[in-house]
């Protein structure tokens, strides 16, 4: 798999509690657990608790997962269920 | 603008195209931008990927921070369609509709959704219910007609209050967004009974003293029959009495026409440049007639003139879309009326046998009080210009026609002369004035001969008279002598009868 030679740095906001933000933190928990195991970074900004970031990042909907590195970066929005997307989008390939 | 702050969540634009074409409408938006007004870029990037449902709490949750940030009382999601096709499915997007509105009134903020219409099945049943959602609907529309864009805006609800349910002219200009009022109420003007001259003396003498000051004119004739001319007269009348005025023409610039009516003595600029006339000219090219008329609202607003001339206002009227053109002439009327103002209107008018017909067409000819038509009348190889009087309410006005000459010294009207049944007018007139001078002239000298010969012939008789009365005067005298001397021979007589008596001793 790709990233094998670096860490993939993932940013998750979500809107706490809410069923898409409960569903995508799910979702993107199987995926890190199928395909990632410790080789990534996740932060979880909770756009309850930290709205001005949503805004200075340029978050509108929840949830939203931004790939930061590498690069180039890749935006997701939803609740991650269509998990074949998020693979592509991450360009991650079999599960180990 | 009310100094409340706001919040613009653009799906659509960036915030720099949106200060741009705000700037074009004179909104400083970058001043506003610096503590009253945040733009949210909520544009979606191409490259983004969707996977499954998601939901606006997020953005909301946000703005709500921006708001309490900079104070913001209202917030505007600038189509927010875009974001909302993004979900397939139509309950998820009413869902987050309603989340908006759940959210509006939870946070006390007034919000504008903007949504296009149409008329697709899918539209309505994506978005459909928003009519009964939200709290004021308000339709814009936008269509062609000849050739000439029209924009309308139209209320379609608006909960707890009143409004109209009418669909309302919206022009966009350099002032921004304006919104033309009807006046629904029903027409109520301060009348007046003076008179306001012509500019043409024996046309007020014709008009029983001039148009009627708040009375609307119109002057409808042929190209170049002196529509303009007359208008300047009227114009230059009123800036003589140092009455404030308005002339307002199409596609022919002021210098044009100020120049122009030099050649008929009719010397506007100096009034131009004391600020008493004001001339306005537009183009009538890409404007809506509704644009026009707010135009030379706003013109009306700061010279507040007394008189004012729209020259022609055909062009105008054709300007686009008829329907929307008359209520535009009739509006223009009613304005003129409300505030007093003696309007003056020419209009192109096409001879084509129906004198009448564009005049019709427009049907302002029914609104106006006074009509006039100029026409020509070719005969004897030279065109004349013919005035009449239509119709003037209010008004004992001559039924006559009359000929209207223009020269270096001005406008003048001459009678006309009916021959046969034949109107003449020019030379012909000129030939028949000539003529009549002359069998007046005969008359005349006839006339002196006669007085001549009666005075001769009166002179002969009293000279008669006198020669009449002498010889009777010898007569009386002969007559006295002669019972003078019977008289004498009778008292002889009687003197002789007694002494004859004496001598014979009679008793
Ligand atoms: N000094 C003058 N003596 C005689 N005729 C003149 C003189 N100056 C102008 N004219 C005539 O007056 C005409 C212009 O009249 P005017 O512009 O008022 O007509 P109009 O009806 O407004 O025309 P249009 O339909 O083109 O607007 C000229 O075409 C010319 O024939
Ligand atoms: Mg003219």
């Amino acid at each position: 798999m790709n990233c094998e030679n670096g860490s993939i740095a993932l940013k998750l906001y979500v809107a706490s509690g809410t069923p898409n933000s409960v569903l995508a933190l799910r979702n993107l928990q199987t995926i890190i657990d199928d395909f990632l195991q410790g080789h990534h970074t996740l932060e979880i900004i909770d756009v309850f608790k930290e709205p001005s970031r949503a805004i200075a990042d340029g978050i509108l909907v929840t949830p939203s997962l931004v790939k930061l590195s590498p690069p180039p970066r890749i935006s997701i929005i939803g609740n991650l269920s269509d998990r074949e997307a998020v693979l592509v989008a991450l360009d991650l390939g079999e599960p180990r | 603008m009310l100094g409340e702050a706001g919040i613009f969540v653009a799906f659509e634009e960036n915030s720099r195209q949106i200060t741009e074409n705000a700037a074009t409408f004179g909104w400083d938006l970058p001043a506003l931008e610096k503590e009253k007004l945040f733009f949210l870029d909520a544009r979606m990037s191409p490259d983004m990927v969707m996977s499954g449902g998601f939901d606006l709490n997020g953005m909301l949750a946000s703005i709500v921070s921006k708001a309490e940030e900079i104070g913001a009382t209202r917030v505007v999601f600038d189509s927010i369609d875009v974001l909302l096709t993004l979900l397939d499915d139509p309950v998820a997007k009413r869902r987050e509709l309603y989340r908006i509105r759940d959210w509006l009134s939870e946070t006390g903020l007034t919000g504008i959704m903007t949504l296009r219409a149409s008329n697709d099945t899918k539209y309505i049943e994506d978005y459909g219910f928003m009519q009964f959602m939200a709290d004021c609907v308000i339709v814009l529309n936008h269509s062609l007609v000849d050739h000439v864009s029209l924009r309308g805006a139209r209320i379609a609800k608006y909960r707890g209050s009143q409004f109209s349910e009418n669909e309302f002219p919206m022009i966009i200009g350099p002032r921004g967004i304006e919104i033309a009022k009807m006046d629904l109420s029903e027409p109520d003007y301060e009348v007046f009974t003076e008179r306001v001259s012509t500019g043409v003396e024996r046309l007020d003498a014709m008009l029983n003293g001039g148009y009627l000051r708040g009375s609307s004119i119109l002057i409808t004739g042929a190209p170049g029959t002196a529509k303009s001319s007359l208008a300047g007269t009227f114009i230059e009348a009123a800036c003589k009495r140092a009455e404030k005025a308005l002339y307002v023409s199409f596609d022919e610039s002021a210098n044009e026409i100020i120049r122009n009516m030099t050649s008929i003595n009719i010397h506007l600029l100096p009034y131009v440049r004391s600020g008493i006339l004001r001339m306005y000219s537009a183009r009538t090219e890409s404007r809506s007639a509704e644009e026009h008329l707010i135009n030379i609202r706003k013109v009306i607003e700061e010279q507040q003139p007394g008189c004012m001339v729209v020259d022609p206002l055909s062009a105008m009227v054709k300007a686009g879309g008829h329907i929307t053109a008359l209520g535009v002439a009739q509006r223009l009327i009613h304005l003129a009326k409300s505030k007093g103002m003696t309007l003056l209107c020419t209009s192109l008018l096409e001879f084509r046998g129906e004198p009448f017909s564009e005049a019709t067409e427009i049907r302002i000819s029914t609104v106006a009080d006074t009509w006039i038509n100029l026409s020509y009348i070719a005969k004897g190889g030279e065109r004349n210009r013919a005035l009449s009087i239509v119709k003037s309410r209010g008004t004992r006005h001559s039924n006559q026609v009359r000929e209207m000459i223009l020269s270096d010294e001005g406008i003048t009207l001459a009678d006309v002369y009916t021959a046969g049944g034949e109107v003449l007018m020019g030379t012909l007139r000129w030939e028949r004035e000539k003529a009549e001078r002359r069998a007046e002239e005969q008359r005349q000298m006839d006339a002196e001969r006669k007085r001549i010969e009666l005075e001769l012939a009166d002179s002969e008789i009293n000279a008669r008279i006198q020669s009449l009365k002498r010889e009777l005067e010898a007569n009386r005298t002969e007559l006295k002598r002669l019972s003078v001397d019977e008289a004498a021979y009778e008292r002889d007589e009687t003197q002789r009868l007694a002494d004859l008596q004496g001598l014979r001793r009679a008793d």
